[in-house]
């Protein structure tokens, strides 16, 4: 963690990790799963030419065949196409709930970890918001201001902010106490140094490993969110909102549900495995413990 | 013992209090005019400002929020504005089914991970233990609503032994309830059950691996009596802290899988109360529910005591 060690054995430590990231099975099939979700999603129209809200009245309801490899909806839309399209808003929502999470959360922690007049206050205010339960908060939040994909983001990142800012302040009230940085306060290195040098090394790896639980969680809570009716706006295919409209036709035609949630879950499940995947390897003492 | 309880009661306050700031805030910012909703299409402005002002809608945040905090303390958690009738009314009603489906889901979830997480720790590394590791990592993945759908498709279209929907309540029957219950326990308590069985197998491969387990052995304990006398107990703490905490997962989970199931209960009046902006409703059950997860939470730690008596505060 420090810039004393050599170039070389910088070096060496990276190349390391490197080949144990590449060698864990976790990483390697979540890794695999998810780039492949990624690329079907951002090249959905490569793929497939159907346009995701194209109506085709003569084609409603129909099975999976060659034509409609997933079938088709209530009013003649293909699922192959709503599904790969509707990856798109998941994983964009994925991805900056957890960018947006941590980075808040960070600054909230370490500013509670460091300042004890804000700690009571910030980790009250966390403590509140930890105790309504993440989906009531995150629906209540998009329903009464206008299902917009930002809106969505904004209100996950809300109920995700508070388990990042515990984390991090927990990384700064331990290493507060080490005597590399009693020492290193002592001979009067500048809190910005110090949070740099000393704290964020320290909280990196855990956060890297919160970041993808985020993401993952984000997903499935953008997708419950649609779900209900009170994500993201229907005219936008995402995997939530083709499910909720496959509701009421579940029992003729099940596909227009089965596919949508087979790759929701499939997503989720590749998050997953390359959160466990980095936790083993960066952040062994949790790892054990689980 | 008795100052720890009293300390940790009082620690509940100020987050009650947050939860509250939290939830009228979130309502007094919402756009929308709730005195034209409650006054109707037909109403005039003067209705309509007549509504405001018996609602203190004219009045400023902090009025308003003491006035609603007060009403809050005497147990008053207003009048729905859709069906003019008390909050607390509409909760009572629809406690039941969402209270039935949150016990039997309790109830599916621990018996099936418990026994799950000690074989998986007792055979460790072994493919009954990779098997439930894999188990648990799906179980996380899986979205409550698609494993719902999946499980409707399964046992109530194909195979036909369960209904599809609906609830029944215990009062018609226990049958007609067990099969109204069972499907919705088993798609809400999948993730539950995943989380259980991880923390059970990874406290009793800790325990397991401790002096006295072998000692235990050497001195001819059976396996059993080993895992369920000396391991289990030991390792009793992280697996009532998981039990407890994730009844709070279970919270979020209930309002999907009524909409699912189609149950009658809380999730579901949350659902209704949400897409026709019944204020007041909205209010009411997220405050139950975030009061439900702080008692959960405070009784998680009175226990602590109870099973490890060395713990004294």
């Amino acid at each position: 963690m420090s810039s004393s060690i050599p170039a070389s054995g910088t070096e060496r430590r990276v190349a390391r990790l490197l080949r144990r990231v590449f060698r864990h099975r976790g990483i390697a099939i979540g890794g695999t799963l998810l780039a492949a979700i990624v690329a079907v999603s951002l090249g959905a129209s490569l793929i497939t030419a159907v346009d995701p809200q194209d109506i085709d009245p003569v084609d409603r309801l129909m099975a999976p065949d060659a034509t409609h490899p997933f079938g088709t909806d209530n009013l003649g839309r293909d699922i192959f196409a709503r599904t790969l399209h509707g990856g798109r808003v998941s994983l964009l929502v994925g991805v900056s709930v957890a960018v947006l999470a941590s980075t808040l959360g960070t600054l909230l922690g370490l500013v509670s970890g460091f300042l004890r007049v804000a700690d009571a206050i910030v980790m009250r205010a966390m403590d509140g918001l930890m105790a309504i339960p993440t989906i009531l908060l995150a629906i209540a939040m998009v329903a009464l201001t206008k299902p917009s994909v930002l809106n969505v983001i904004l209100a996950v990142t809300l109920v995700e902010v508070p388990r990042v800012a515990r984390l991090v302040r927990s990384v700064v009230l331990t290493i507060r106490e080490q005597p590399y940085v009693e020492a290193a306060i002592t001979v009067g290195t500048k809190l910005p140094k110090l949070l740099l040098r000393h704290v964020l090394p320290n909280a990196l790896a855990p956060l890297i490993v919160q970041a993808t639980y985020i993401a993952s969680s984000a997903i499935l809570i953008e997708s419950l969110l649609s779900f209900l009716g009170a994500g993201t706006p229907p005219e936008i295919p995402t995997w939530g909102n083709v499910v909720a409209e496959g509701r009421n036709y579940f029992q003729v035609a099940s596909w227009i549900i089965f596919f949508p949630g087979l790759f929701l879950g499939l997503t989720v499940l590749a998050i997953n495995l390359l959160g466990d995947g980095l936790r083993d390897l960066l952040d062994p003492q949790t790892a054990r413990r689980l | 013992m008795g100052a720890y309880v009293l300390h940790r009661l009082a620690a509940t306050i100020p987050v009650m209090a947050v939860v509250a700031l939290v939830v009228f805030s979130l309502l007094y910012l919402a756009p929308g005019d709730p005195a034209a909703v409650i006054a109707g299409d037909q109403a005039t402005q003067a209705e309509i400002d007549a509504i405001r002002r018996k609602l203190m809608l004219d009045q400023p945040y902090h009025v308003r929020l003491g006035a609603w905090l007060a009403s809050l303390l005497r147990g008053d958690l207003g009048v729905s504005i859709f069906s003019n009738i008390p909050v607390s009314t509409l909760i009572k009603q629809r406690l039941e089914p969402t209270i039935a489906l949150t016990i039997t889901t309790m109830i599916v979830a621990i018996t099936l991970a418990l026994p799950l997480g000690i074989i998986a720790a007792w055979r460790a590394g072994r493919w009954i233990d990779q098997f439930v590791m894999l188990f648990a990592v799906l179980g996380f993945s899986a979205p409550v609503f698609v494993v719902g759908y999946a499980l409707i498709w399964l046992f109530a279209i194909e195979l036909r032994w369960l209904p599809v929907q609906g609830y029944r309540s215990y009062a018609e029957g226990f049958v007609p309830f067990l099969r109204s219950v069972a499907l919705p326990s088993l798609a809400l308590g999948l993730t539950y059950t995943a989380l259980i069985a991880r923390i059970t197998r990874a406290s009793m491969i800790e325990e397991l691996s401790k002096d006295y387990i072998r000692t235990a052995r050497a001195k001819g304990v059976g396996e059993f009596r080993l895992l369920e006398r000396h391991a289990l107990k030991n390792a009793a703490i992280p697996i009532t802290t998981i039990i407890g905490v994730g009844v709070a997962l279970l919270i979020g989970g209930v309002v999907v899988t009524e909409s699912v199931f189609a149950i009658p209960g809380l999730g579901r009046l949350t659902v209704d109360a949400i897409l026709r902006r019944d204020y007041p409703v909205i209010q009411g059950v997220i405050l139950v529910f975030a009061g439900v997860k702080v008692l959960i939470n405070l009784i998680v730690d009175l226990l602590y005591v109870v099973f490890d008596p060395r713990i004294r505060y």
